[in-house]
């Protein structure tokens, strides 16, 4: 998808961020209502956000503040009803479904609260799912795929099916997913939210880990601690923006695992 | 993504469900074994007639009394319709008519009629069939023992008889019945001939016959009278000449009172009302075929919701919408397809099994018939649960439980 490539002029004249590097992700009076019993919701009313090239951003709130709605607008998983949405500057809130496929194929990589595994479905099988549709094939999708379980610590584990691995095992398989197109950009639902806490502070790391290696992340939670992993954090409450804020005392996931004795 | 790719897929998702996928299926195995059984025994019985039409040969006219209007009514074993008979051919006609046609024609004086066969306790109903020593030419069959009567037992009126398959087997099982004694219609006769078995037609069981000269069963019959007169012509390009020295010869003591035609007639007529049939069989089987593919749709559209997520997770990772239809449709393609299959294999299994009964044939076009039927009929019926499935929106999906 050439068209999805940075727009060099747009990317020239993009204005830096919150945190002085560039804006990969844009939302600009992202609105998004819902008709219930004949009832117009507001899940967000007028939500101006922008992520950095790099940045680790967590959305708060509590259940029910629109935090999720925005994080799927933002994923292009969903539509907003006004507002547009931009990525590297390009304006992908009117594409058709099948161009946000493209992007989110290309783009993005999602790890969702439940996981959102295939069942009955080998870890490795799993893994290779967007190289299917990016068009990957043979051995070079079977290597890639292989790479990026074993980048989580999952080599020993291709064969298995999601309900053989631990909840732990099974999100960072989601990471694996999530990694092996290359996105610049992973979008983390609640992703400790179905964890004990020791296999959480395992997949924060990978996180902060893949922050690191340049990925920018948006990590959605509700868990203030959880949020404390991230370079800066953004509080919506009633689907309006109410805080954003730079993590002072940011959480090191890796030093923590230390502490427990434990280790990734 | 491609077509192996699709149908990787498509089997691991019926693979999944396999009782599921199997009862599906049995509706297309069903039709399509439906079609294939009745389109066969259709053709096999269509083909036997125009069998026996290629072993008659076109070079025979049959004459009957009376005057048939209408085109051909009596068919070729009776003695012919009973109301417009006014005269009686008799063998003096017969063998005038020969006479007149000299060596171009060889001319076969029959009758035929009902008669009791018994030898010991045995007793079994057969048709009397009698000709001329040439009546080869007419009843042409090969014979497991014995000869065919000749000349002199013709003019003779010798009591000599040739049994059909039926008749021999019931009257004597196992043995062979040459030089045995039967009593037809409580007379004694001797049995010089046996007959290899036919196979019954819809023209009559060519079996259960016995056959014996002409006069000599006139003498049984107490008659004069013939059924029919056989005239075949020797050159068969000829046919029609000798069809036309036939009229001449009959129209001045019988005027329109008698009948020249074709046995090919008609079969022919036979034959086609037998096409029309096999047609209408195949339709009916059709509509259970058709009843299979919304089995397909059923069973599709309640994948389609049980996997709502799937489709979600798929979307999520950049599953584009055709990605999704082709998914959806290429498993209703293999379900009906693999009942397609499985059905012409079923199909042709239960024609072989049948053709101890029936003739059955199976024919090419009937099996790709079928096959491309049953792979339209997934296609058709794929279609909408596919379009359903591929037009979820990805987070509606995703959040489905």
């Amino acid at each position: 998808m050439d068209s999805m490539q940075p727009n060099p002029a747009a990317g020239a004249d993009a204005p830096s961020g919150p945190c002085g590097t560039r804006v990969v992700l844009e939302g600009r009076g992202v609105t998004k209502s819902y008709i219930l019993d004949e009832i117009e919701v507001k899940a967000l009313c007028g939500v101006d956000i922008q992520v950095c090239e790099g940045e680790m951003l967590a959305i708060m709130g509590p259940s029910g503040s629109g935090k999720s709605t925005l994080m799927h607008i933002v994923g292009l998983l969903d539509r907003p009803t006004h507002g547009t949405v931009t990525i590297d500057g390009q304006d992908v809130s009117r594409m058709e479904p099948n161009e946000l496929a493209a992007v989110r194929n290309k783009r993005i990589g999602f790890v969702f609260q439940a996981f959102n595994l295939l069942s009955r479905t080998t870890a490795l099988a799993n893994v290779e799912l967007p190289l299917v549709y990016a068009g990957v094939a043979g051995a070079e999708r079977t290597r890639r795929a292989r790479e990026a379980l074993e980048r989580v610590g999952l080599g020993e584990r291709l064969g298995h099916m999601p309900n053989q691995l631990s909840g732990g095992q099974q999100q960072r398989v989601a990471i694996a997913r999530a990694l092996v197109t290359e996105p610049s950009i992973v979008l983390a639902d609640e992703p400790t939210g179905n964890l004990d806490s020791k296999s959480g502070i395992e997949v924060m790391a990978f996180l902060q880990e893949l922050n690191e290696t340049g990925i920018t992340i948006v990590l959605v939670t509700h868990d203030e601690r959880v949020a404390r992993h991230a370079t800066r954090a953004v509080e919506i409450r009633d689907g309006v923006i109410v805080a954003d804020r730079a993590i002072e005392d940011r959480i090191d996931a890796a030093a923590e695992l230390v502490a427990l004795g434990g280790g990734a | 993504m491609n077509l192996v790719e699709s149908l990787r897929i498509a089997l691991k998702a019926l693979g999944a469900n396999k009782v599921r996928s199997a009862l599906t299926m049995l509706g297309v195995i069903i039709g399509v074994a439906a079609v294939i059984l009745l389109v066969a025994i259709g053709s096999g019985v269509q083909g036997e007639i125009t069998g026996q039409i290629e072993g008659l040969g076109a070079n025979r006219r049959f004459v009957f009394p009376g005057n048939v209007s209408g085109g051909p009514g009596g068919g070729g074993g009776g003695g012919g319709p009973g109301a417009t008979i006014r005269k009686q051919f008799s063998l003096e006609d017969a063998n005038l008519l020969q006479r007149r046609l000299g060596s171009e024609a060889i001319v076969v004086p029959v009758v035929q009629a009902a008669g009791t066969l018994k030898a010991g306790n045995r007793t079994v109903r057969s048709t009397i069939a009698a000709a001329n020593e040439n009546g080869d030419d007419v009843f042409n069959a090969d014979y497991l023992a014995g000869r065919h009567y000749n000349r002199t037992e013709y003019t003779t009126a010798a009591r000599v008889v040739m049994l059909g398959k039926t008749p021999a087997d019931e009257l004597f099982p196992g043995q062979n019945p040459v030089g045995r004694e039967v009593s037809i219609n409580g007379e004694r006769f001797t049995v010089i001939g046996q007959l290899a078995g036919r196979g019954g037609t819809l023209s009559g069981d060519q079996d259960n016959q016995v056959y014996m000269p002409t006069t000599t069963a006139q003498r049984l019959l107490s008659t004069r009278d013939l059924s029919s007169i056989i005239v075949k012509a020797v050159d068969p390009e000829r046919v029609d000449l000798i069809k036309a020295q036939t009229q001449q010869f009959f129209r001045p003591s019988f005027g329109d009172e008698f009948t020249v035609f074709t046995q090919e007639q008609t079969l022919g007529i036979l034959s086609s009302l037998l096409g029309t049939l096999t047609v209408m069989l195949a339709g009916i089987a059709g509509i259970s075929l058709l009843v299979g593919g919304i089995g397909i749709m059923n069973i599709m559209l309640v994948s389609v919701s049980e996997r709502t997520r799937e489709i979600g997770i798929r979307k999520a990772v950049g599953a584009r919408t055709h990605d999704i239809l082709s998914q959806f449709v290429i498993e209703a393609v293999v379900l009906s397809v693999a009942g397609g299959v499985v059905g012409i294999v079923l199909g042709w299994a239960g024609s072989a099994a049948l053709t101890q009964f029936v003739p059955t044939e199976v024919t090419w076009w009937a099996v790709t018939l079928a096959f491309f039927f049953s792979a339209a009929v997934g296609i058709f019926f794929g279609v909408y649960p596919a379009w359903k499935a591929s037009r979820l929106d990805p987070i509606e999906a995703l959040r489905y439980e």
